[in-house]
């Protein structure tokens, strides 16, 4: 499972891999996950539905990764902008 | 002889002067600006190159997470469509319109645009960034496709959260509804064409030509 991190002027950027079977790999990605979503990151895990269409869930756990995803992808999260 | 040589020289470097001073001028200016960012803790200032490469690996995850049509539509028209109702309503939006779909338009940097499809209406402005205050070349701003992905993302995992956290406007605030009008029609014939395209027959453009 890779975590991307997307950021300004540099388009998403590798920022933990692991296997979430290996224990050593789990704690580390759990550890990131959370440190992500500390600094206000939201993440998202691209999915594709029974149809076969792309789609994206939102998650605010480790545990909520589905199983069979293969990235996370992280970004700010939203504000109000331009009022 | 001599003097005709170094009076044309002299002319000549004078009438060049004119053209390649504002370069010179301009590289001055960078390098000043550059220094000055230096001074002011920013690490790298604004790099067009960068940009660009910032960009491009945007487009190439934007296009591994959307669908086909909806890589398709941002390449050829500079935004995406996404259906509404998906994740969840608004009560107040879901009481408003009675079970009617709608969608949104999705620009890059620029407010998403809430609107009724059948009938072209348009809805609301939600203005929403993502700024990242890590700030690591000095701007909080998102590469554009990397903007547009983030709203994708959060309209499909969570509309109701991106809504909640969204400034509410009338159609109209920020980008002109003309535009979104004539968006709305390019967008309705590239539907067209490209089914058109999958059926195999020619559309009333290309038989004409």
């Amino acid at each position: 499972m890779k975590f991307l991190r997307m950021r300004p002027g540099h388009g998403e950027q590798l920022i933990a891999e692991g296997d979430p079977e290996v224990a050593e790999d789990a704690e580390r990605l759990v550890e990131e996950f959370r440190r992500q979503l500390d600094q206000g990151m939201w993440a998202a895990v691209p999915v594709t539905s029974e149809t076969g269409r792309r789609e994206a869930e939102l998650v605010r756990a480790f545990e909520e990764i589905p199983s069979t995803t293969d990235r996370v992808i992280f970004f700010p999260r939203a504000a109000g902008g331009a009022a | 002889m001599t003097i005709a040589l170094c009076v044309t020289a002299i002319v000549v470097i004078a009438l060049l002067s004119d053209i390649t001073w504002p370069y010179f001028d301009r590289r001055l200016e960078a390098r000043r600006e550059r220094r000055e960012a230096r001074k002011a803790g920013v690490a790298a200032p604004y790099d067009p190159g960068r940009e660009r490469r910032a960009e491009q690996r945007a487009r190439e995850l934007l296009k591994s997470c959307v669908n086909e049509e909806e890589w398709a539509m941002y390449r050829d028209l500079g935004l995406i469509r996404v259906w509404g109702g998906q994740t969840g309503l608004p009560a107040d939006t879901s009481r408003d319109l009675r079970g009617v779909p709608y969608a949104y338009l999705i620009y890059p940097h620029k407010p998403i645009v809430a609107y009724l499809p059948q009938t072209g209406q348009l809805l609301n402005e939600y203005c929403v960034e993502f700024p990242d205050e890590t700030r690591p070349f000095g701007s909080p701003r998102l590469p554009d496709s990397d903007d547009v992905l983030a709203k994708w993302m959060a309209l499909q995992g969570d509309e109701r959260r991106l809504i909640a956290e969204a400034n509410l406007h009338l159609p109209g605030r920020q980008i002109d509804p003309r535009q979104v009008q004539r968006d709305i029609w390019r967008l309705g014939r590239w539907e067209r064409e490209r089914l058109e395209r999958r059926a195999g027959t020619p559309g009333p453009d290309r038989a004409t030509q």
